[in-house]
């Protein structure tokens, strides 16, 4: 087992302050992932660590990643909701790591809803 | 839940809903008593006497979304296939400490898994929070606090991307953050 080093450390200090800097300083959306026992159990763990490493790979900017618990549909986890600022918030279900990665691209980050993924917008349901 | 790193996501979550802000895990797994026991102690808000009682009822929650609250209770059915057990300490205003004991060679003992995964996704969700993870092996102690990496990243957030990434190595490469070694 190695040891770390206060070199890897700056390295990876530097690295982060300079995509930041890069980055807008308000988030422009947010994606809430669904992590009740439920969701977890049903695979949230892998959407969320897909969605992390997908804002790494493609340089998201701007869309801010959360966490909450169970959002009270257990069936159709795992579950996200994305929301714009002053818009109805769009929630996700049955997701796997490869649709939250284009819910991201598609919705978060181009504004638009993927709609054979989503339940409903705001409380109205996708028919 | 298929391991215990799972477990350690959904647990964490009361703690963050107790509005802690350190989370501390710890596993030690040891030969000699033939035991794994997972131990998750936050700071967090605490529960009266009567919600302590009822926490291990899977059909009691204090969240208003459902009426089930079956994390807990999942944990505990998990360490009893082995012959453990949980027990739940908690004060208002105290925080909360749980502990589940496993039987370490017992067959239906699940895995440790992908703690890495599971802890850049508690500090990715949650970067204002602390995590402190400790894994006692035997001869082999890992141990990783988000205080320590604090000091060094300065103004930088824990949920960069790249400071996740980072994390995850760390943790899946068991490298200690050593007042040593950070120090030069």
């Amino acid at each position: 087992m190695g040891k770390l080093t206060i070199e890897e450390l700056r390295k990876i200090r530097e690295g982060a302050r300079k995509s930041r800097d890069l980055r807008e300083a308000q988030g422009k959306s947010r994606i809430t992932v669904h992590m009740g026992t439920c969701g977890i159990a049903s695979g949230a763990r892998d959407v969320m660590d897909a969605l992390l490493k997908a804002i790494e790979t493609h340089h998201i900017e701007g869309v801010l990643i959360t966490t909450s618990g169970c959002a009270g549909l257990c069936s159709m986890e795992p579950m996200a909701t994305v929301e714009f600022l002053d818009q109805p918030p769009v929630k996700y279900v049955e997701l796997d790591a490869e649709k939250i990665v284009r819910i991201l691209l598609e919705h978060a980050v181009e504004g638009k809803i993927v709609e054979e993924y989503a339940l409903a917008i705001g409380s109205e349901k996708m028919s | 839940m298929k391991e215990l790193a799972l477990h350690i996501l959904d647990i964490a979550e009361n703690s963050i809903r107790a509005h802690a802000d350190l989370i501390e895990i710890e596993i030690v797994e040891s030969e000699e008593r033939n035991e794994l026991t997972m131990t998750i102690t936050d700071n967090g808000e605490g529960m009266d006497d009567e919600t302590l009682r009822r926490v291990m009822d899977p059909f009691f929650t204090t969240k208003t979304v459902r009426r089930i609250g079956i994390g807990l209770s999942l944990l505990d059915q998990a360490a009893r296939q082995t012959g453990g057990g949980t027990t739940i300490e908690s004060a208002r205003g105290k925080g909360t400490r749980m502990s589940a004991r496993f039987t370490l060679d017992h067959v239906d003992r699940q895995p440790v898994g992908d703690l890495a995964t599971t802890m850049s996704i508690l500090i990715g969700g949650n970067p204002s929070i602390d995590f402190v993870l400790r894994h006692d092996r035997g001869n082999d102690g890992f141990l990783f606090d988000t205080r320590s990496l604090r000091e060094e990243l300065g103004d930088v957030d824990l949920n960069e991307p790249e400071v996740l990434s980072f994390i995850a190595g760390l943790v899946r490469e068991r490298r200690n953050l050593s007042d040593e070694s950070v120090s030069g």
